[in-house]
């Protein structure tokens, strides 16, 4: 009975994580109806980042965080002026294939730099112990980091003048552009607040998991179930649906096989968005 | 009439040629390269039925070639089927698996079709991960008693050969068809304007689900066949994004909507992938490349390389169309 429990603490603490990647994915679609296939490699990116940053500096792997956000702001940046400017508002197949082409663009030079051979952060901070189980210091410390960084887009999104110029281009562009906010210009920062959020995340799952360059495709992945289940243009009910999915993960771990998951998850995935398009936690229309 | 046509006549031309060019000299080489051109040229002019004609982006059409190659394999292997009925087989049931999902996920549009086309291909490989009939993880091998009644795995390999050569051939035979068709006018609309061909009366959800289901019967028979011939299959492979992805480009290197352009681009991005791949220095870089190429098409010639040709020689689009 306590072995269900421990599964269920460990699912809600790499939720948030989970989470906190869909955040970037979300934003981005939400705000610029633009599926960001580049989402995955910006994970992996932020894994190596924090690799190479660790093991050339040697501190608190979570203080790195900081340095890891700035560098995936100026690449989302650099993303966005050569695949995406020019497709935004543009057939779906069109963004799709423009970022996924930067995706091949940055795999192909990470497999040339690292190949594909696995890679781990080596830093642990102390664990809590609850009775019988030992909770390593590293998920709970990701985990607290997710929901700050959550914390601080909603802060952002919602509190600040420029949060309100995003929100206002999601729902017109044009009506915002008429009101006098550079739409090129929200779109280009959004774009950055999305991928240095995927970075981050990358990072945070650098410090839980061992990862290869290719580990971002799975992560892309989930994230676009948990953005399914949140619902789109809701960046923060994203950590909502991520540690949903944490739950559910911890919830089914204990009694099948763990190869059965992604066909519980996909599964989901797709009645979801068949039966639920607005996602779970979305409005009515 | 399809007949009048002079792209018919030169498809059937370049088939025969094609069936014909390996025999001389037995060169078994020449056939690997031309049979790998085939299954690509397959894939993207299927594709192309749901992105170029209909305006659907299929994310997952890897699953046809891939639950073909599957069903054909365990058919041949485990049941002692001979290897025409079961491509056949493999193409129907396929086709109607395709029919199913498509009647369920086909009110999506855009995006969110793309998505789900996405969540159902990691489901199937998920599910035939671990499916044991199907050996889970470790796949299906062809045992070498297989190649025998069809007189060894030489004439085997020969018979995939031609078949494939034939599969090819429908593909693009049937792309025509569309094309000159009722049925592909009413897809043009939809992929124009859904909803205002639905309101000219185009029963859209039935046109949909059609051709979704046809575009999926040649590949999976060409999966049926290839698969076979290389004699063995996993899950990892049959059911990867990315050759989902790659089947896109080359679509879209030679032009979406055109029969010719799908043709032509597979040919050429399959060429390059093999120069790429076996060229020392820059077998690394055949991600970046591909990547980069991607990036140029989507973002400055979005008609491909055939929009580029018939823009130059007015005349050809009357030939190839």
């Amino acid at each position: 009975m306590s072995g269900i429990f421990a599964s269920l603490l460990d699912g809600l603490l790499v939720g948030c994580v989970y989470g906190l990647a869909a955040i970037g994915l979300n934003l981005i679609w939400g705000v610029m109806g633009v599926i960001n296939l580049t989402h995955g490699a910006m994970i992996a990116l932020g894994m190596f980042g924090l690799y190479l940053l660790f093991s050339s500096l040697a501190v608190n792997a979570y203080i790195l965080l900081l340095p890891i956000l700035a560098a995936g702001f100026a690449a989302g940046i650099v993303v966005y002026w050569m695949a995406v400017y020019r497709v935004v508002g543009r057939p779906a197949l069109m963004s799709l294939l423009s970022t996924f082409a930067v995706n091949m663009m940055i795999i192909g030079i990470g497999t040339t730099l690292w190949s594909t051979s696995p890679y781990n952060v080596n830093f642990n901070l102390p664990g809590i112990s609850l009775g019988p189980y030992t909770f390593t210091g590293n998920h709970i410390a990701a985990a607290i980091a997710a929901v700050i960084l959550a914390g601080a887009l909603h802060l952002f999104l919602y509190y600040t003048r420029f949060g309100r110029a995003i929100r206002a281009v999601a729902d017109n562009r044009d009506a915002a552009e008429l009101m006098g906010i550079s739409s090129t210009r929200v779109l280009m920062v959004t774009f950055g607040v999305g991928s240095a959020l995927a970075v981050a995340s990358g990072g945070l799952i650098a410090t839980l998991f061992p990862f290869t360059i290719l580990s971002g495709g799975v992560y892309q992945l989930r994230s676009f179930v948990v953005t399914v289940l949140a619902g789109l243009g809701r960046p923060v009910g994203a950590l909502f649906a991520g540690i949903l999915l944490g739950l559910l993960e911890g919830a089914v771990t204990p009694f099948i096989a763990i190869s059965w998951i992604p066909l519980i998850e996909f599964g989901l995935f797709v009645v979801v968005l068949v039966l639920f398009p607005r996602g779970l936690f979305g409005r009515n229309a | 009439m399809i007949f009048k046509r002079p792209f018919f006549w030169i498809v059937i031309g370049v088939s025969a040629l094609l069936a014909l060019l390996p025999l001389w000299g037995n060169d078994a080489t020449l056939r690997e390269t031309l049979i790998l051109s085939a299954v690509a040229v397959i894939l993207a002019t299927n594709l192309n039925l749901m992105i170029g004609y209909t305006g659907y982006v299929n994310f997952g059409n890897v699953i046809f070639f891939g639950l073909g190659g599957y069903i054909g394999l365990y058919l041949t292997t485990v049941r002692g089927w001979h290897l025409i009925t079961a491509a056949l087989a493999a193409g129907l049931a396929v086709s109607l698996f395709t029919l199913l999902f498509g009647l369920a996920i086909l009110s999506l549009r855009g995006a969110y079709f793309a998505l789900a086309t996405i969540g159902i291909l990691e489901a199937v490989r998920a599910f035939v991960s671990n499916f044991a009939p199907w050996g889970k993880a470790a796949g299906l091998y062809v045992s070498f008693a297989v190649y025998q009644p069809l007189g060894g795995p030489m004439r085997a390999v020969w018979l995939a050969y031609f078949l494939v050569i034939a599969v090819f051939c429908l593909s693009l035979l049937l792309s025509l068809a569309i094309k000159n068709s009722k049925f592909g006018l009413a897809l043009f609309a939809i992929r124009e304007d859904e909803d205002a061909a639905v309101t000219l009366g185009v029963n859209a959800r039935f046109y949909k689900a059609r051709i979704f289901s046809l575009s999926a019967f040649l590949p999976a028979v060409a999966g049926a066949l290839i698969y076979f011939k290389s004699g063995m299959i996993d899950p990892g492979e049959a059911f990867e994004l990315t050759v989902s992805i790659e089947v896109i480009v080359m679509m879209m290197l030679g032009g979406q909507g055109s029969i010719m352009g799908a043709a032509l681009g597979a040919a050429l991005y399959e060429q390059l992938r093999g120069y790429l791949l076996t060229s020392p220095s820059l077998s690394h870089f055949q991600l970046v490349i591909a990547g980069g190429l991607l990036l140029v098409i989507v973002q400055f010639a979005p008609g491909g390389l055939i929009g580029w040709l018939y823009r130059l020689v007015p005349g050809a689009r009357r030939l190839f169309e």
